[in-house]
């Protein structure tokens, strides 16, 4: 009886019409927060003293690293679910969430470089985040390649589980190694925040941004997941008849106001 | 199970299948050469792309040696279940009563042996041509003789989740790249620190927790990848 809201969860049909409900509430509460959040650390966050305000590009690329990075954890607990459970719904998920993680990396190399420009110097350095977010990057797109070029969806599903939990062990491994590597060579000291602790009225903007992040992630991860199990699920009878409804009310209110 | 409690021990299908494969790859024994030949060539063109002179040569050359037989490794990978799974033995390997991770481990050990090791073992002939300082020489060699076993083990799983694929050469280094970067990283750094004066004992370290992890985890991986790509 305690595992029924579990078992619940493998079926794609129930989070369908769930997540519909959701939607209508948190598609709302998530443009809010990012506006908010947004707005408040570009517009009304205090200058930084050393950087001026270039430093303002941390509200966005800062989010986007810790999600990228979660996103790649997110991805591969929902591929060892579905390993597990043998359920249908946590494949979807995981398939979802790598392109999701993939576009937040290629924002956090974005935003960083141009980041980078006015502060360091150079658009690219290999420096050990830097460098990390790339291979983030590539794990991603090794995900993404696999699920499409894989001839059965069966087979395409477990085999990117498979290597998405092998990246999980390797992600930790990857990101000392880098860290190591970048501490041998050491290169000109370069320094993102200066040692210093973040002071409130910059720090409240940003964590009000991950929160914001944090919900646009999970809305772009429904959003997601409902058009694959869509597309899944095509030759079901509960689509075709949510497909039948959805033709009939475009219908109807087409032919109400002619 | 039954072959496995009557009479068939677990160590005989594994000396069988790497007798098996090592006969196989003495009767093809240009394919061993192609890996070797990568190597030698890449490594040979280098200071004609560059530029030969001794002090910039000796900078790059643990780099350089490692970056090439990394590749070198990867050029081999697709060959380690391929024809297994062409001719079916591979179904007959999931089948049977063995564990499929010693049948994996055997044909990994097999792949070492006749890429990796080879490698390995020439690399102090490339490290003259491009004028390696003589503290690198023994940590070139143990290096790659430990990160080539690592490369392999995991290499093994991008062999297996892609045997399925009609062309996977590109899909194989996409996925397998990424994991590869602490061993390139912790390899080439052991020979640089040891011409530097500071020691490999570090590097060499880690290289060895590497493959005890990779020993335990990548067969077991490289298993189920197997299942799941010859079941469809």
């Amino acid at each position: 009886m305690a595992w029924q809201w579990f078992h619940r969860l493998g079926s794609p049909r129930w989070f369908y019409e769930k997540s519909s409900r959701w939607l209508v509430w948190f598609a709302p509460l998530t443009l809010v927060l990012m506006v908010v959040g947004i707005s408040w650390g570009l517009g009304f966050a205090p200058i930084d003293s050393k950087q001026g305000n270039s430093y303002r590009i941390i509200f966005i690329h800062m989010p986007a690293a810790a999600l990228a990075l979660a996103g790649y954890y997110i991805m591969a607990i929902a591929g060892a679910v579905g390993l597990i459970w043998k359920m249908k719904l946590p494949f979807m998920v995981m398939k979802s969430a790598a392109p999701i993680g993939a576009a937040l990396t290629v924002l956090t190399l974005a935003t960083g470089s141009l980041w980078g420009h006015p502060t360091w110097g150079t658009f690219w350095e290999w420096d050990a985040r830097n460098i990390f977010m790339l291979v983030l990057l590539f794990l991603y797109a090794g995900i993404v390649v696999l699920a499409e070029v894989y001839p059965s969806r069966d087979a395409a599903d477990k085999a990117c589980a498979i290597l998405a939990l092998v990246g999980t062990i390797n992600v930790p491994i990857i990101y000392k190694s880098v860290d190591w590597w970048y501490s041998l060579h050491q290169p000109a000291s370069i320094k993102l925040t200066g040692g210093s602790s973040i002071h409130p009225s910059m720090l409240y903007p940003l964590l009000l941004c991950i929160l914001a992040y944090y919900c646009f992630y999970t809305l772009a991860l429904i959003l997601y997941t409902r058009r694959e199990i869509l597309v899944r699920e095509s030759r079901t009878k509960w689509v075709a008849e949510l497909a039948q409804a959805k033709f009939s009310q475009s219908q109807n209110a087409s032919g109400g106001a002619p | 199970m039954s072959d496995a409690q009557h009479g068939y021990p677990l160590g005989a299908g594994f000396r069988a299948i790497i007798r098996r494969d090592l006969t196989s790859v003495w009767r093809n024994r240009s394919d061993i050469a192609s890996p070797l030949v990568f190597f030698l060539i890449s490594i040979t063109l280098l200071p004609l792309g560059v530029d030969p002179s001794d002090k910039l040569l000796a900078t790059i050359a643990p780099g350089m040696i490692w970056i090439m037989a990394l590749l070198a490794t990867l050029l081999s990978l697709d060959s380690l279940f391929r024809q297994d799974y062409d001719d079916g033995s591979l179904t007959q390997f999931i089948l049977s009563p063995q564990p499929l991770y010693l049948t994996v481990l055997a044909k990994v050990i097999v792949h070492w042996l006749t890429t990796g090791l080879p490698l390995a073992i020439i690399a102090p002939l490339l490290g003259v041509m491009l004028s390696l300082p003589s503290g690198g020489y023994w940590p070139l060699v143990i290096s790659l003789t430990i990160g080539t076993a690592i490369m392999s083990l995991i290499g093994a799983l991008g062999a297996a989740l892609t045997v399925c694929l009609r062309s996977s050469a590109l899909v194989l280094t996409l996925i397998i790249m990424p994991l590869y970067l602490p061993v390139l990283i912790i390899g080439a750094n052991t020979v640089s620190s040891a011409i530097a004066g500071v020691g490999a004992a570090q590097g060499l370290a880690l290289l060895g927790a590497a493959l005890a992890m990779a020993v335990l985890i990548m067969p077991l991986a490289a298993a189920g990848a197997l299942r799941i790509s010859s079941n469809h």
